[in-house]
């Protein structure tokens, strides 16, 4: 393929990398942790800081989140859409411009390589996509890509340009503020494009708290002008990686590396919505005799959210038992500052997954009770167009 | 009344016999919000390093060591509803449990006050 990625270059970089946010976030008193190969803020000092009050805030205001560690990448070229849909199972080639989708990378098991999200970026008559991967997969996602493109499409690595999330009830009012009118013209999963101070900017309504927010791609050499602007903002506070972490849990969304893997398909991971109406009919995609069969017949195991009683919270690991048999596994869990209480995410059982079903955890040798409840665990609140389904 | 320090960062207050467990301010700014307090049963024998409770956080659960053998005499119930005086008050309201001391001479393979702010100030 053409691609504008040197081959050699996709291993997993030795050296420990740096965010353009890094001088930032260590001069707001962050807790700096090594997370896919970058020193990350997992919480902020001072007032406003730590896991839970930023948490809370982002609920009930709007968090920044540095997110830029995160592979950015495009995908363009005639054909563009017809090569990422050997690749993923999402009907990228009815996806219009200015719309986000998500969709999965997968093996040709069927197995979720990473799971990302694809924006149609394309202008004129020229098919370009955007897409975000997760950090930790990034390296071997491009590995991926580069193999299996074919040649007449163009690869690019946006590696000098952040990706920000502004979080939050209000997140809009405060882009209002930065962007003026750019809130206004986006829906939950709609994406645009515009100039800033000379810097060109991508912004996505759209986000992994379950709030309403966006998502900002910008060139690295802004980062820092447009986190002070919105963290200036009275509703604006730099919220880490640990707030991230258990607002996505409390929306039930699941986290790669740890809720999937390679060895998790999309239908037991509840994510048959990824698999477009017309590439169930179709195929095509890898894995697809596999996810298809597991669609009709149903799988043996599911991901399900449990409540737990009492307020030990179970971590991943924790098996799940029906009596002695253990009958599932839990891929992330915590506690949770909305509901004051520890919930988690299992794979279990089919027989087993109903709502209201009781379980019990085994969680470093204690046994813990909990309930099978439905996702999300504390309810959306995505701006949505009105009659549309995303 | 005397106070010592462990490396895996309890406190341990001394009163005759009688010991006074909790983690120290250090180690509740690392574990950040703390959610869960399980704490140890009462009449319950310890030894030194044993697990005797857990702190449970946001991030991580951590254990809690015993720095001494002894009894279990005492857990501070005013953590069950509240736990996040672990937090606030790491190194006095916000004790674990007390211990009845079998054996005082472990206090001498202790940290005091000064050896321990030397030891978190390497860290």
């Amino acid at each position: 393929m053409n691609h504008t990625i040197d081959p050699e270059d996709t291993s997993d970089p030795i050296e420990p990398l740096v965010l353009p946010l890094d001088a930032w976030h260590r001069a707001r008193g962050a807790r700096m942790v090594e997370f896919a190969g970058y020193p990350m803020p997992v919480q902020f000092a001072g007032e406003g800081g730590g896991i839970i009050a930023e948490h809370v805030w982002t609920r009930q205001n709007a968090g920044l989140f540095d997110v830029s560690h995160m592979g950015q990448l495009t995908v363009s070229g005639a054909g563009a859409a017809e090569a990422l849909e050997a690749l993923l199972p999402g009907d990228i080639s009815a996806l219009k411009p200015g719309r986000v989708r998500y969709s999965l990378l997968l093996g040709e098991d069927g197995g979720i390589l990473d799971d990302l999200m694809i924006t149609n970026i394309s202008q004129g008559d020229n098919p370009e996509y955007y897409l975000v991967v997760n950090g930790a997969t990034k390296w071997d996602d491009i590995a991926h890509l580069c193999e299996h493109l074919p040649d007449e499409i163009t690869l690019n690595h946006l590696d000098d340009r952040a990706l920000l999330a502004l979080q939050g009830p209000r997140a809009a009012e405060a882009l209002e503020h930065v962007f003026p009118g750019v809130a206004d013209q986006l829906h939950f999963m709609q994406a645009t494009g515009f100039d800033w101070e000379g810097a060109a900017i991508g912004v996505a309504r759209s986000g992994y708290t379950g709030e309403d927010g966006f998502e900002i791609t910008l060139p690295a050499s802004h980062a820092e002008r447009l986190a002070d602007a919105l963290c200036a903002l009275e509703a604006v506070r730099p919220a880490g990686l640990g707030a991230r972490d258990s607002l996505r849990l409390e929306a039930g969304l699941p986290l790669y590396g740890h809720d999937l893997t390679d060895h998790t398909d999309p239908v037991s991971a509840g994510l048959g919505f990824a698999i477009s109406k017309r590439r169930r009919a179709d195929g095509g995609f890898p894995g697809a005799e596999q996810i298809l069969k597991l669609l009709a017949d149903g799988t043996a195991a599911v991901r399900v959210g449990l409540a737990l009683d009492g307020r030990m919270a179970a971590r991943e690991g924790a098996g799940v038992f029906a009596g002695d048999e253990q009958v599932g596994q839990v891929t992330s869990g915590g506690f949770s500052p909305s509901l004051q209480h520890p919930i988690a995410l299992a794979y279990v059982d089919s027989a087993l997954a109903a709502l209201g079903t009781r379980l019990e955890l085994d969680n470093r040798g204690r046994r813990l009770t909990a309930t099978v409840v439905a996702l999300p665990f504390v309810a959306h609140r995505y701006h949505r167009q009105s009659g549309a389904n995303t | 009344m005397t106070r010592f320090f462990t490396k895996d960062h309890e406190w341990i207050e001394v009163a005759g016999d009688s010991g006074t467990v909790g983690i120290t301010d250090y180690a509740q700014g690392q574990l950040g919000d703390i959610t869960f307090v399980e704490l140890p049963e009462l009449s319950r024998l310890v030894a030194p390093g044993e697990s005797v409770a857990v702190v449970d956080s946001v991030k991580a659960a951590s254990d809690v060591f015993s720095p001494v053998s002894g009894t279990i005499s005492d857990a501070n119930g005013a953590l069950e509803g509240e736990p996040e005086l672990v937090n606030s008050d790491a190194e006095t309201g916000g004790w674990l449990f007390r211990v009845v001391l079998a054996n005082p001479e472990e206090l001498g393979g202790l940290m005091d006050k000064a050896a321990y702010d030397a030891y978190v100030a390497g860290l």
